[in-house]
């Protein structure tokens, strides 16, 4: 079964090989770049501006932006399909995402509530 | 992918033996490969950003984002290294239509792009460290730096790593090989962009509204 396939493979290297190489269409590059320029101006717009009285909403509105943006860089530039190399790069990603999820709101989490019940303000000689 | 494969004789044990692997064409899995190194890449980052996201609060005193970062700059910045990305695609574009010129044009284009980035990278550290707030001043400025500066770094090898390519373009044209490196490198370009969009929102964005 698997002699089949190499047997292909060997008989055509390149076109086994440029499969796997996406070098994008003038399309999708202009595309990506137009949705980038806005997907960036936007946020600074909100910061600089001072649009929202918020600075709460603007943060998340800010985060929001910045996380479609780096999915239009991941599709547009980096050209992640579920399908290039046979799925593993996907999978790669889905694993280093997992991964900086966990990395960053445990940091975050942790630390957070460490600074919120062990400042300073606290006299540990007054306990009895 | 080493197979098993038997063969069995009417009356004699099975006899195993390993099939070795076939050979893979040169190269045929460097992009998987430096995919990989990519995600590992990512997670360097990932704890930059976690330090930064913790410490980025202790001023110790000295001056906070607001004394320190200048916006304007900061979105020329940005717009400098997403020039760098369409200029870098149209590299990658030339390249699929097999012209070595148009190529090492836009390479140079973005070469330029990502030079006048790290210019204006050194500029503001170097306005800032002149204003004293230096990494070692508080912890935020030390987490700045660092993850500030270690993009700076990727930047600037990525630069090392164009021009040395330029260069190989011009020796010996868009043989295998160098397409191959020319696709990593775009990965990798890209790549920066991608980790630039989560420095300018976290760091600067944000660090204006704290």
């Amino acid at each position: 079964m698997s002699t089949d396939v190499h047997a292909a493979a060997a008989d055509a290297p390149h076109a086994h090989h440029d499969a796997a190489e996406p070098h994008g269409s003038l399309k999708g590059y202009v595309i990506g770049f137009a949705l980038s320029v806005v997907l960036t101006a936007i946020p600074f717009w909100l910061v600089m501006g001072g649009v929202f009285a918020s600075p709460t909403a603007t943060a998340i509105v800010v985060l929001g932006f910045a996380i479609v943006q780096i999915v239009v860089h991941m599709v547009f530039f980096l050209h992640m399909n579920a399908r290039s190399e046979g799925g593993w790069t996907m999978l790669a990603l889905i694993f280093t995402i997992i991964i900086v999820v966990i990395a960053l709101t445990g940091s975050l989490w942790v630390m957070y509530h460490l600074n919120v019940n062990m400042m300073p303000g606290h006299d540990m000689s007054q306990m009895p | 992918m080493t197979s098993v494969a038997t063969a069995t004789t009417a009356g004699e044990a099975p006899v195993f033996h390993l099939e070795d692997e076939h050979a893979h064409a040169e190269g045929g899995s460097t992009m998987l490969g430096f995919w990989v190194y990519l995600m590992s890449d990512c997670l360097i980052f990932a704890m930059l950003f976690a330090a930064y996201g913790v410490l980025g609060g202790n001023f110790a005193a000295g001056p906070a984002p607001k004394d320190l970062f200048d916006l304007p700059l900061v979105a020329l910045n940005t717009a400098m290294l997403l020039f760098s990305s369409i200029t870098y695609g149209f590299a990658m574009l030339a390249m699929a239509r097999g012209q070595v010129r148009p190529t090492q044009l836009w390479l140079a284009v973005t070469a330029l792009f990502g030079l006048a980035f790290l210019s204006i990278e050194l500029y503001e550290f170097h306005h800032m460290i002149a204003e004293g707030a230096t990494p070692q001043r508080s912890a935020f400025l030390s987490a700045f730096f660092t993850l500030v500066g270690t993009h700076g770094l990727h930047v600037t090898f990525g630069l090392i790593w164009l021009v040395t390519l330029m260069v190989q373009l011009g020796r010996y044209g868009l043989i295998a090989a160098n397409r191959r490196r020319l696709m990593c490198l775009s990965l990798f370009w890209h790549f920066l962009d991608v980790i630039w969009i989560g420095v300018f929102t976290v760091v600067y964005l944000l660090g204006m509204l704290r």
